[in-house]
């Protein structure tokens, strides 16, 4: 079980403090797929730094599925520019999974030439998919993915999330993205957290109970009239 | 992509040659002009070295020198790396140790090496410490800019994925430093053998600088230029042959994509 509650979450700012979190309450069972859905600059990427633990400073409470070992993709990649796309995953690795067998991993993602390349070769679609590689690698009980598909064609984002479709299929771990695109939330989720706008506050949840593949144009229309419906209020 | 066509090293060499050259055969028309023996010429020199190597203690005295080099060049870059780092990662720490710092960077070379000499002795120890002491601030002040600059999201993959503290430090830290390090280490290297130049001269009874000082009081100008040319010739291998194949190796990923 995932349960992240923020009661408060300041910037403290050189002028002003800025509020970026307030009541922001929510739970995910093991092995779900969640997503949160708000606007761009609401506080939702706030909210998934404090749940990897990256950000100590703030009211609330946070409880981390399994042992908690973490999974993360950044909006940017950050690959280490000076290391190989395998170097980069492998060092990622917990010390049990050490010396692990990556090329299934890496077909998968479509890596299977680039592996032996360093992060400034390559184009940002590939750059993403090592980062993904590297959160999968690490058999995560936690996966947290941060607007993964932003600035990719579209063409390239709708192949990328099928592979992430297919990965978390087959991984165990509890996943939660972040993301601004209903279409991306509703195509991957089992279940949408909608935010306000800043502060961020959840206003209500959407559970996506159709099988991934069975979700035709009607049945997205549908629930995207449930998620106006929550931000109307 | 296809790879940089390298550059014969004929076209690398053939300037640094020549411009070797126009500098020799100047000092030898003006050591011509002067005819004095305050002013030997390029051969009488390198005949003073050849008869020091064969006949002289010069091997003992370069071998000396070049070991108090090492030495209070490995303790400034490690002191040096090590407060910079720490300088630079924390701000209270940074508050606490700045004026310490603007102390020494101030504090000249002279008075340093003289307090060394009166509180602790002639001793070695006392010599190289000068020597380190003076070297470690400048360090400090390259190292604290390099550990300012390294990438926060970075260091929050570190922490996302509990990289312990030495795969940290040298898979994510260390390749960001090498930049400022080679910088540190390379002016680093120059500054540290004029300092020792000094203490040798001070209070060492062998060493380039002893001799010197020795070759002085017989106002012997050609045996000064040897010994000096002689360690600026080891000093030029230590950087070819040491310092720039390690910054070249720490570079090789910067370019690939260049």
């Amino acid at each position: 079980m995932l349960e992240l509650d923020i009661r408060r979450k300041e910037y403290r700012g050189v002028s002003s403090p800025l509020l970026a979190v307030r009541d922001l309450k929510l739970c995910l069972e093991a092995g779900r797929f969640g997503a949160v859905l708000g606007e761009s600059g609401c506080g939702k990427s706030t909210a998934l730094r404090i749940l990897a633990g990256l950000d100590p400073d703030y009211e609330g409470e946070v409880r981390r599925p399994g042992e908690g070992r973490l999974g993360i993709v950044f909006q940017e990649p950050r690959l280490l520019p000076w290391r190989t796309v395998e170097q980069n995953v492998r060092l990622a690795l917990p010390q049990p999974l050490e010396g692990r067998d990556l090329a299934p991993l890496f077909a998968s993602l479509g890596l299977a030439e680039h592996r032996d390349r360093h992060p400034g070769e390559l184009s940002l679609g590939l750059a993403r998919r090592a980062a993904l590689a590297r959160a999968f690698a690490v058999e995560p009980d936690l996966l947290l993915l941060d607007e993964p598909f932003v600035s990719l064609d579209p063409a390239t984002a709708g192949r990328l999330r099928g592979e992430l479709a297919d990965l978390v299929a087959r991984s165990r771990a509890t996943t939660l993205m972040v993301t601004h695109d209903e279409e991306e939330a509703l195509a991957l989720a089992d279940t949408v957290f909608v935010l306000s706008p800043r502060p961020a506050r959840l206003l209500g949840e959407v559970t996506l109970d159709r099988p991934r593949g069975a979700r035709d144009a009607g049945w997205v229309a549908e629930r995207r009239r449930e998620i106006e419906r929550l931000r109307a209020g | 992509m296809p790879p940089t066509p390298r550059r014969g090293a004929s076209a690398v060499l053939l300037p640094r040659l020549g411009s070797l050259v126009v500098l020799i055969a100047g000092w030898q028309a003006a050591a011509w002009f002067a005819g004095s023996r305050l002013l030997p010429g390029p051969a009488a020199v390198a005949a003073g070295i050849g008869e020091a190597l064969v006949h002289g203690e010069m091997a003992m005295h370069l071998s000396a020198t070049l070991a108090r080099v090492a030495a209070a060049f490995a303790l400034a870059m490690a002191f040096g790396t090590s407060l910079g780092y720490a300088m630079g990662r924390s701000d209270r720490f940074d508050r606490v140790a700045d004026p310490w710092l603007v102390l020494l960077l101030n504090l000249p070379a002279l008075v340093v090496i003289v307090l060394a000499y009166v509180w602790f002795g002639l001793t070695e120890a006392a010599a190289v410490g000068a020597v380190a002491l003076n070297k470690i601030p400048n360090t400090v002040v390259v190292v604290r800019e390099g550990a300012r600059a390294l990438d926060p999201g970075l260091d929050e993959v570190a922490r996302a994925y509990r990289f312990g503290t030495w795969k940290r430090l040298r898979h994510v830290v260390l390749p960001q430093l090498g930049p400022y390090l080679a910088a540190a280490a390379r002016s680093g290297l120059s500054l540290v053998w004029k300092i020792v130049l000094v203490v040798e001269l001070l209070g060492r009874s062998n060493g380039v600088g002893f001799e010197i000082g020795t070759y002085f009081q017989l106002f012997d100008v050609r045996m000064i230029l040897a010994y000096a040319l002689a360690f600026v010739v080891i000093m030029l291998l230590v950087e070819t042959l040491v310092l720039q194949p390690v910054e070249r190796r720490a570079g090789r990923w910067r370019q690939r994509h260049a």
